[in-house]
């Protein structure tokens, strides 16, 4: 069987570019983020399990800058995945798959995403913040 | 299963595995999950007044706390798990793509079983 130079799925390189398609494409992506937002989940129950020590030291290494930069990566990617989420799993039901409603669920999306992230930023990150 | 050219076309491996919608369906109900417990997560870390050991010892060692903590971190890594797996599908292939794929898994179930034992030693109040 010839198979081996067959364009991979989802041949993305091939459609013109749509804001909808962006959505998507971001959808995989912050999923990806999240799975490796599952080694911090991991690390902060871990330390917490093995002691006050090891704890200390997760949180001293959690409050550094470029570790809160990423923090608020992966807040950003939890709140937009969430929300995406959502409007996938009504699609899924069968609801707004017209390409207007598709378009309007996608700006929903981005606009109380970017909300949700601002907040939960504000709240677990910003300067002062009760470790 | 009687029919032969379905079974012909099974051994021939372009016939219905009978097991395609389980992985859908799974992704779809771990998805479900997570919208329920994510929030609840985001939101009780919010409502802590810190997250200093003693806090988060005594939020996570309360029974109902540390079971919805293990529904949590088993189907974020489920989902994880079933997501990662089909951008491999896409995107990898070749020998590399099993490889990606076994790793994938055991890492996945790795980080469950860190994860699971963690919350059950705080439920325990062991530390």
């Amino acid at each position: 069987m010839a198979m081996a130079r067959r364009p991979l799925s989802p041949h993305w390189q091939i459609y013109r570019f749509a804001y909808t398609m962006a959505l998507s494409i971001l959808h995989r992506a912050t999923g990806l983020v999240l799975s490796l937002g599952l080694l911090l989940l991991v690390a902060w129950l871990a330390s917490a399990a093995t002691g006050p020590d090891c704890y200390a030291a997760f949180l001293q290494f959690a409050a550094s800058w470029p570790v809160k930069v990423v923090l608020a990566g992966g807040i950003a990617a939890f709140c937009y995945h969430l929300a995406n989420g959502i409007r996938h799993l009504l699609w899924d039901l069968g609801m707004g798959l017209e390409r207007a409603e598709a378009r309007r669920s996608g700006r929903i999306v981005v606009v109380a995403s970017l909300l949700l992230a601002a907040v939960l930023v504000w709240i677990f990150l910003r300067p002062g913040a009760a470790p | 299963m009687s029919d032969p050219a379905r079974a012909l076309s099974q051994v021939l491996g372009r016939g219905s595995a009978h097991e395609g919608a389980h992985h859908w369906r799974l992704q779809r109900l771990t998805a479900l999950a997570l919208l329920l417990l994510g929030p609840w997560f985001v939101i009780s870390l919010a409502l802590l007044p810190q997250l200093d050991f003693a806090t988060v010892h005594e939020w996570a060692g309360g029974p109902v706390h540390a079971a919805l903590l293990l529904l949590l971190v088993t189907s974020a890594c489920w989902h994880s798990q079933l997501g990662v797996q089909v951008v491999i599908e896409d995107y990898v292939r070749g020998a590399a793509r099993g490889v990606a794929l076994v790793l994938s898994g055991f890492v996945h179930v790795l980080l469950a079983a860190i994860a699971v034992l963690a919350i059950v030693r705080l439920a325990l109040g062991a530390h």
